[in-house]
């Protein structure tokens, strides 16, 4: 876990107009869950070398993994995968990473996750394994994103709001925003209506930028929520 | 600064934040534009009516104290200076407002040959005595003009350019001076004592 | 920069311990908070990682690396509790 891996890139399949989601293949993966992340390495030809953390986005699928990459113009290592790696290139990676910020798919209690931005790959790894192991619990995603073009997956969410799964997307900026987006901050108002009550005594994992998940998970106690049952992952600006 | 392990692999076309430069940087550094903010710790909030900025003696006794009206009515000067981060950026030309270590510690009395910088919060910083003398330090409260931000450091920190930059404390409340060199902050944990960039002295075994 | 939290310093941590940490607890010095290292609060990018208490801004645990060698202080946590993992009990 704590040693470097090559792996390799299968595929890169631009996802929104600043996002990219890369597919890589790990020889010897150990498996995940969702919720860890990994470190990835790039190396330049001089042995500079820089590595950033990636929430991984997809369910355990054997030696493959989807990370979701948004592109910042000014950032070091984003531009790079988004633009210039390409399927068969080599990039290393570490992991899987994170014992804390996880979710048990045996957990039979329901489960409110709420990201910012980025801080919603993780999130989607926990939604992508529970439809995929067709868990009853109740699991409900509040994501908040900035414009209907920033929203990650937007079909794929739609799809996987159904049965014991609800998605509620709330956009900051887009002033057009129409159903099925609310427009909006994720306030405690938002999180009453479409979270669960505390007495319920749900999961609650908050992702995203660390004003966010401050903000978020001071509601979350507000509204009841015991502290030890929201836990929070906080992103730096090049969004982990 | 990347730990351990055996480089694998090259991936090919990346280079990183690097720009070339003509102009002579210390060695393991390079150019930036921007100005970086990194702490050890949540920005403080200051006020300046509880404000001071004070020198203790070797023997604990403070003697010298300036409440922020104090401290702005010394004499001041405008300097620009470049700047090297032990994280390996350096920042060329930067415009500070400050008074010069000269004129807070001009002719003190002292056996002290070190000090020991405090600043808000548990930062410290300790270098000799004679690298804050000499028109090498002051304590600035003007970048670029304005008033100097929170983030970086306002209303007042240390500058002291020909050292690494973790030396130039933010937040800075005084100065105890000190017969031994007594690590702060960093160098209690590994940075090194005197932190001279040209001789690339970033840590303990440098 | 706003601070992150010990999931950003997970790779470290593992690198260091030989085994995830964000799940292990510590008893804080100056309060007695006892939360996930995960929980804490992480200033990372300067010149070394610092982990501190969230209850009383306490450093708990600051880590420098050096191209020789990487020191760890733990000095601001009175306890370091792991979870075993579960394919070593």
């Amino acid at each position: 876990m704590a040693a470097w891996r090559v792996a390799t890139v299968v595929e890169t399949v631009p996802e929104t107009v600043h996002a990219v989601t890369i597919r890589l293949e790990v020889p010897d993966w150990p498996g995940h869950i969702a919720g860890q992340h990994l470190d990835l390495r790039l190396t330049a030809e001089d042995g500079y070398s820089a590595q950033r953390s990636y929430s991984i986005a997809s369910a355990p699928d054997g030696e493959r993994i989807d990370l979701d990459v948004v592109r910042l113009d000014d950032g070091e290592v984003s531009p790079y995968l988004t633009t210039d790696l390409e399927a068969g290139d080599l990039v290393e990676v570490r992991g899987p990473l994170g014992g804390y910020f996880t979710w048990e798919p045996a957990d039979p209690r329901p489960t409110l996750l709420v990201g910012g931005g980025s801080g919603v790959v993780p999130l989607l790894a926990m939604l992508r394994h529970h439809a995929a192991l067709d868990r009853p619990s109740g699991m409900h995603l509040v994501y908040s994103a900035r414009t209907a073009g920033d929203v990650l997956h937007r079909d794929e969410l739609a799809a996987l709001a159904s049965g014991p799964r609800a998605v509620t997307v709330t956009l900051t900026r887009d002033a057009g925003a129409a159903p099925p987006f609310r427009r909006g901050r994720v306030d405690r108002t938002v999180l009453a209506e479409v979270g669960w009550p505390a007495d319920a005594a749900p999961r609650c994992f908050v992702c995203g930028p660390t004003p966010f998940v401050e903000a978020v998970a001071e509601a979350l106690v507000g509204l009841g929520h015991a502290p030890a049952d929201v836990r929070t992952e906080r992103f730096g600006p090049t969004g982990g | 600064m990347e730990g351990d392990g055996t480089r694998k692999i090259v991936n090919r076309g990346f280079r990183g934040r690097r720009a070339g430069t003509a102009v002579p940087l210390p060695p393991g550094q390079y150019l930036v534009e921007d100005f970086p903010v990194l702490s050890a710790g949540p920005t403080p909030s200051v006020s300046l009516e509880t404000w001071d900025l004070t020198v203790v003696d070797v023997d604990g006794t403070v003697t010298r104290r300036w409440t922020w009206p104090e401290f702005r009515a010394l004499p001041s000067e405008d300097v620009v200076v470049d700047i090297h981060c032990v994280t390996q950026w350096s920042k060329l030309g930067t415009r500070w407002t400050g008074v010069s270590l000269d004129v807070l510690l001009g002719d003190i009395d002292t056996t002290a040959e070190f000090a020991l910088v405090v600043a808000e919060g548990d930062y410290t910083t300790n270098l000799p005595l004679a690298d804050l003398l000499g028109g090498k330090a002051w304590v600035a409260y003007a970048y670029d003009g304005d008033d100097l931000e929170p983030e970086h450091g306002g209303p007042a920190r240390l500058l002291v350019p020909h050292l690494y930059f973790w030396k130039s404390a933010k937040w800075v409340r005084g100065f105890q001076l000190l017969t031994e060199d007594t690590p702060g902050f960093w160098e209690a944990v590994g940075y090194h004592n005197y932190g001279d960039p040209w001789r690339e002295q970033r840590y303990w075994d440098d | 920069m706003d601070a992150l939290d010990g999931n950003a310093v997970a790779g470290t941590l593992a690198e260091l311990f030989g085994s995830d940490l964000t799940d292990a607890t510590t008893i804080c010095i100056g309060c007695g908070d006892h939360r996930p290292v995960g929980t804490l609060i992480a200033y990372v990018g300067g010149p070394g990682i610092v982990l501190r208490c969230r209850g009383c801004l306490t450093v708990q645990i600051q880590i420098v690396r050096t191209p020789r060698r990487v020191r760890i202080d733990l000095r601001g946590a009175r306890l370091l509790e792991l979870v075993v993992p579960t394919s070593q009990r």
